[in-house]
């Protein structure tokens, strides 16, 4: 049903639904306040950890290894044995090979690293793949967008499929779309990622927030992804 | 503290030419309060001077009305080419600075 409905209704990405203003910053390569942390994931990207060696020692020129990368996230990952976003990927990296703590959520040097990596797949498609070992993940992914939730009793689809292009107070509801994220969100002057932005969603429903890196926020992560297949990435996005 | 500042890539001698400046700064104004409650002390960015080859050609004072990140946008004209500086200092006493060179025509 749900493929029915978005066959029905072009995919349309979330900056599509920002005012000019808007429009124009994210588009903007200097002003964009998000290429902040992207110049600051290429400097972590370039320097060696204490006790491991830098991103780049492996993985050398971003540019090349990296092109493409985060628009097949979230993905299965076998080594650690689920689904993964681009985030948890990196977390995953730094604390098995740099041997460091695990990168705190929202921290600068995780949306540094994150931004300055989906940067490089910038432009191209979103495809994830949801069959094997990622279906219980999109399927889980898939009841929550339809679960009504919280004291407003809405799931995600209420607004974001049924309603996207109406206003909502004074802010235009969107497809939901996760095309440019991370990206800097002008009400937290800051960069923020999906799974900050899904959180404040859970927020406006009145619904209990689930926590970062929770199964639940992974799998509307993947659910989105498949959602969005096609659209190209554009991090790091403004939104208002 | 991480900055940017763009000049064109040339610029006519004499003729005015834009430049932007984009700080990363969380320009904490004083008025807002952590999760405990606890007053979170103002911050931000007070002193911006950008020179031209040692020249000065622009500076600002800021107070907490400034958003996070603040961009500035201004004009300046060289006459020859050499090397404009953005240098900052914030409430703490932090300091940035970021370079680019002008290359006139």
């Amino acid at each position: 049903m749900i493929e029915a409905l978005l066959l029905a209704a072009a995919v349309v990405g979330g900056v599509e639904y920002q005012s000019a203003d808007v429009k124009k910053l994210q588009a903007d390569e200097f002003a964009n306040p998000g290429m902040l942390w992207v110049a600051q994931g290429e400097r972590l990207w370039n320097q060696a950890a204490a006790s491991g060696p830098a991103c780049a020692s492996c993985h050398g020129d971003a540019a090349k290894s990296m092109k493409g990368v985060a628009a097949a996230y979230p993905k299965f990952d076998a080594a650690l044995g689920r689904v993964v976003d681009l985030e948890g990927r990196i977390d995953a990296c730094v604390r098995v090979n740099q041997k460091r703590a695990a990168l705190v959520a929202e921290s600068p040097e995780r949306l540094g690293l994150s931004a300055f990596v989906a940067y490089q797949s910038r432009g191209m498609p979103i495809t994830v793949k949801i069959d094997g070992p990622a279906k219980p993940t999109f399927d889980r992914g898939a009841a929550l967008h339809q679960q009504r939730i919280g004291q407003m009793n809405l799931a995600c689809t209420h607004c974001h499929d049924t309603h996207a292009g109406k206003t909502l107070l004074n802010e235009t509801v969107s497809q939901g779309q996760p095309d440019g994220w991370p990206a800097y969100r002008l009400e937290w002057q800051s960069l923020a990622s999906l799974q900050r932005r899904l959180r404040a969603c859970f927020y406006g429903v009145r619904a209990e927030q689930p926590p970062f890196d929770s199964d639940d926020l992974i799998a509307l992560e993947l659910f989105l992804a498949h959602r969005a297949k096609g659209l190209p990435l554009s991090v790091p996005g403004v939104r208002r | 503290m991480l900055g940017r500042i763009q000049v064109p890539a040339l610029v006519k001698k004499g003729e005015p030419f834009e430049v932007r400046v984009l700080v990363q700064h969380p320009m904490e104004t004083g008025f807002r309060r952590d999760m405990n409650g606890k007053a979170i002390p103002m911050n931000v960015v007070d002193k911006l001077k950008v020179s031209l080859a040692g020249r000065e050609v622009f500076s600002a004072e800021m107070g907490s009305g400034m958003s996070a990140n603040p961009y500035l946008q201004f004009y300046a004209v060289a006459n020859e080419a050499g090397e404009i500086v953005v240098e900052w200092s914030d409430d703490k006493g932090d300091t940035g600075r970021a370079t680019a060179k002008v290359i006139v025509a």
